[in-house]
């Protein structure tokens, strides 16, 4: 493991290059950059397009108290999502996400509501744990070599139980009002602090996916494996790196939950995150790896609320908002295929 | 690289460190758990679930009817009330204990079918509580008139809306009786007696707070109009209120009825946001179980439907003896 320290900044730079088309957004042929627009213009016109027919369907839309509604339910699955894509860019999915988001609730309720400890300290301890879940992640996948799918399916089920043990499955609730307000509370009138998180996270996951090193290899590790190790890449310390940083953002979905809900609730959590997985791959994030970005997971995440809320807007049936939800995610990753097709 | 591998395996074995010593402590509540091997009779209760408050209310008064009796227990439920499968194996693990008595409450009135069957023909008396199996070898139920239940949130909601307007449901299931009965119940009701209360909107948010939130407010976004929302279990309910705090409403806004108790709920009917709720009596339904359970072992005839009841309570009923005694946290 300490074998090889981080690279010097020329190794990096030109390592992974030399072996397979480089993975980082900077270095692409121009043709390879504007493709991927592309695709991500895809996704914003889906968008568009959506807003417009629901706006001119139903004038209850397009309101300021329905955008704002819109945009705070993006939030916990947005967060989710925006850390799931690094994983999702090295070809690995993390199916502990969700219930692991639960977890990071509840131990932020241990640690302010059970024991009392300030809330900076419970905050910074629900996203540690979530950091704690995405680092065994990472040794569970690299040093025992199991498949991202097993690994991370058991850590979903641990998760699941640890946060029903701790929290005797009873709800937690947090009687500050400060805590609330970290979801809830407004420093800009009208848009709840939530969103402001979600964007703060997709700016720091967008910089940190296009302009460090973590970055590149996090596409290196996913357009090929074997060629970045090849080279001289430690990609088991950097997978372990970015399953770590996963994990954190798994844990600030769920200090975030917990703040909007008042309490965390120890039986939430399954299913969100393949709402979460959706939005990455409606984004443009391709599950073989080696593709993705930030901003189209955003988006993909923003389709799946607006959707959704439309569809309740129009007092569509559950069971069809459903269905409609399937049809989009099948139209969009048929959309990327065909697009992958024409490329090759 | 070997450092790593160690490192890897000792903390995936600390994890399990701690879960199993956070399984040690709950230990004592006793889900899952042997078949009594001792001279006290044993009834296998198998629930929809534990997870659910309601549950854990069920499971105590379970607990405390047993000690009363002198019987022993073991209380065990699927991880979420879809799981018909994982219910249907712990039946049929519960039946190869051979207790002296089965109580069960159905996920699916017909796929139990077969097992019930079974313990019938292997002579374990059944009792069943919350929601029955399409099965003649059950001797009773205790459970709660859901569409009762439903009938009376929409009398209570009627009345405190002036008797017309705009109401809407959120739903926690549009597949299990509960889910189905408390909407049914209060459509029926508003049918047969409001003719000037219009339901304009039924979705569902399978209890999940977060979803009920959402849902309610595009309802209040697609629906200025709207009068009252009727949220058909707690995490309904508790959605339905969150997304009045987040859009800066209250009670005089909207008038809610939510189903069942818990803090977030009892709070909410405290301080005004939430106008009142149907309660059912989760501790009467663990209790007449296990009462019917042992009434059964000793050749007695339980009755075939005990109707545990419920109640409407708000603000003012909320501290009375009778309400309080079914209420819980």
């Amino acid at each position: 493991m300490t074998t090889s320290t981080p690279p010097t900044p020329t190794s990096s730079a030109t390592a992974p290059e030399q072996i397979n088309p480089p993975g980082g957004t900077e270095r692409r042929p121009i043709g390879q950059v504007l493709r991927s627009q592309l695709q991500q213009s895809l996704a914003f016109a889906t968008l568009v397009v959506l807003i417009i027919f629901f706006s001119i369907s139903s004038s209850s839309f397009f309101t300021v108290s329905n955008i704002s509604g819109i945009l705070l339910s993006t939030a916990v699955i947005g967060i989710l999502a925006v850390g799931t894509t690094f994983v999702i860019i090295t070809g690995g999915i993390d199916l502990s996400i969700g219930t692991g988001m639960t977890l990071c609730a509840v131990m932020t309720g241990v640690f302010i509501t059970d024991m009392g400890l300030p809330l900076i300290v419970g905050v910074i301890g629900g996203i540690a744990t979530g950091a704690l879940m995405g680092f065994i992640n990472g040794l569970n996948i690299t040093f025992l070599g199991l498949p991202p799918f097993i690994a991370t399916l058991a850590m979903m089920l641990i998760a699941q139980g640890l946060a029903l043990v701790i929290s005797g499955v009873a709800p937690i609730y947090f009687a500050e009002q400060a805590f609330k307000d970290i979801a809830l509370g407004t420093l800009i009138p009208g848009l709840p602090n939530a969103v402001l998180i979600l964007f703060a996270c997709a700016l720091v996951a967008y910089v940190v996916l296009s302009k460090t090193i973590l970055g590149r290899y996090t596409f290196a590790i996913g357009s090929n494996e074997e060629a970045t190790r090849l080279s001289g890449v430690n990609t088991r310390k950097w997978t372990i790196l970015i399953y770590t940083v996963a994990g954190i953002f798994t844990g600030i979905a769920g200090v975030v939950i917990a703040a909007r809900l008042g309490s965390a609730q120890p039986q939430l959590g399954t299913g969100y995150e393949l709402q979460a997985i959706a939005a990455v791959i409606i984004g443009g994030t391709s599950l073989l790896g080696g593709r993705g970005s930030i901003l189209g997971t955003l988006i993909g995440a923003l389709i799946m609320s607006v959707l959704i809320n439309g569809l309740r807007i129009l007092s569509i049936q559950t069971e069809w908002q459903n269905v409609v939800v399937g049809i989009v995610i099948l139209v969009a990753v048929f959309t990327d295929s065909l697009r992958r097709r024409r490329e090759a | 690289m070997k450092n790593a591998r160690k490192m890897s395996v000792l903390a995936t074995a600390a994890i399990a460190v701690v879960a199993l010593a956070g399984c040690a402590q709950g230990g004592s509540a006793g889900s899952g758990g042997d078949a009594g091997s001792g001279d006290k009779p044993y009834i296998a209760m198998i629930s929809k679930g534990f997870q659910h408050q309601f549950w854990q209310a069920v499971k105590q008064g379970a607990e405390e009817k047993a000690e009363e009796l002198g019987v022993e227990i073991t209380f065990e439920g699927p991880a979420s009330e879809t799981e018909v499968d994982a219910q249907l194996q712990m039946l049929q693990a519960a039946i190869d204990k051979s207790p002296d008595a089965i109580a069960y409450a159905a996920l699916d009135p017909e796929a139990c079918i077969p097992l019930i069957d079974a313990a019938g023909a292997a002579d374990i008396p059944v009792v069943q509580f919350d929601a029955g199996c399409d099965s003649d070898v059950p001797v009773s139920i205790a459970k709660t008139d859901s569409l009762g239940a439903g009938a009376l949130a929409a009398d209570h909601m009627a009345e405190l809306i002036g008797e017309e307007g705009e109401v809407a449901i959120v739903g926690h299931s549009q597949i299990n009786s509960t889910g189905v009965e408390r909407r049914d119940g209060f459509v029926e009701q508003m049918e047969a007696e409001y003719p000037d209360i219009e339901i304009v909107d039924i979705q569902y948010g399978d209890g999940d707070h977060l979803k009920s939130a959402d849902i309610a407010k595009a309802m209040i976004a697609a629906h200025p109009d709207l009068k009252g929302i009727y949220g058909t279990n707690e995490g309904s309910a508790v959605g339905v209120v969150n997304a009045l705090t987040e859009l800066g409403l209250n009670g005089d806004d909207l008038t809610v009825i939510g189903f069942d108790s818990g803090k977030a709920q009892m709070d909410a009917i405290t301080n005004g946001l939430m106008a009142g709720a149907i309660t059912q009596n989760p501790i009467g339904i663990g209790a007449e179980t296990v009462q019917a359970a042992y009434d059964a072992i000793n050749g007695d005839t339980p009755e075939e439907v005990i109707d545990t009841g419920y109640f409407f309570y708000d603000a003012e009923n909320m501290k009375d003896e009778e309400i309080a005694a079914v209420l819980y946290e």
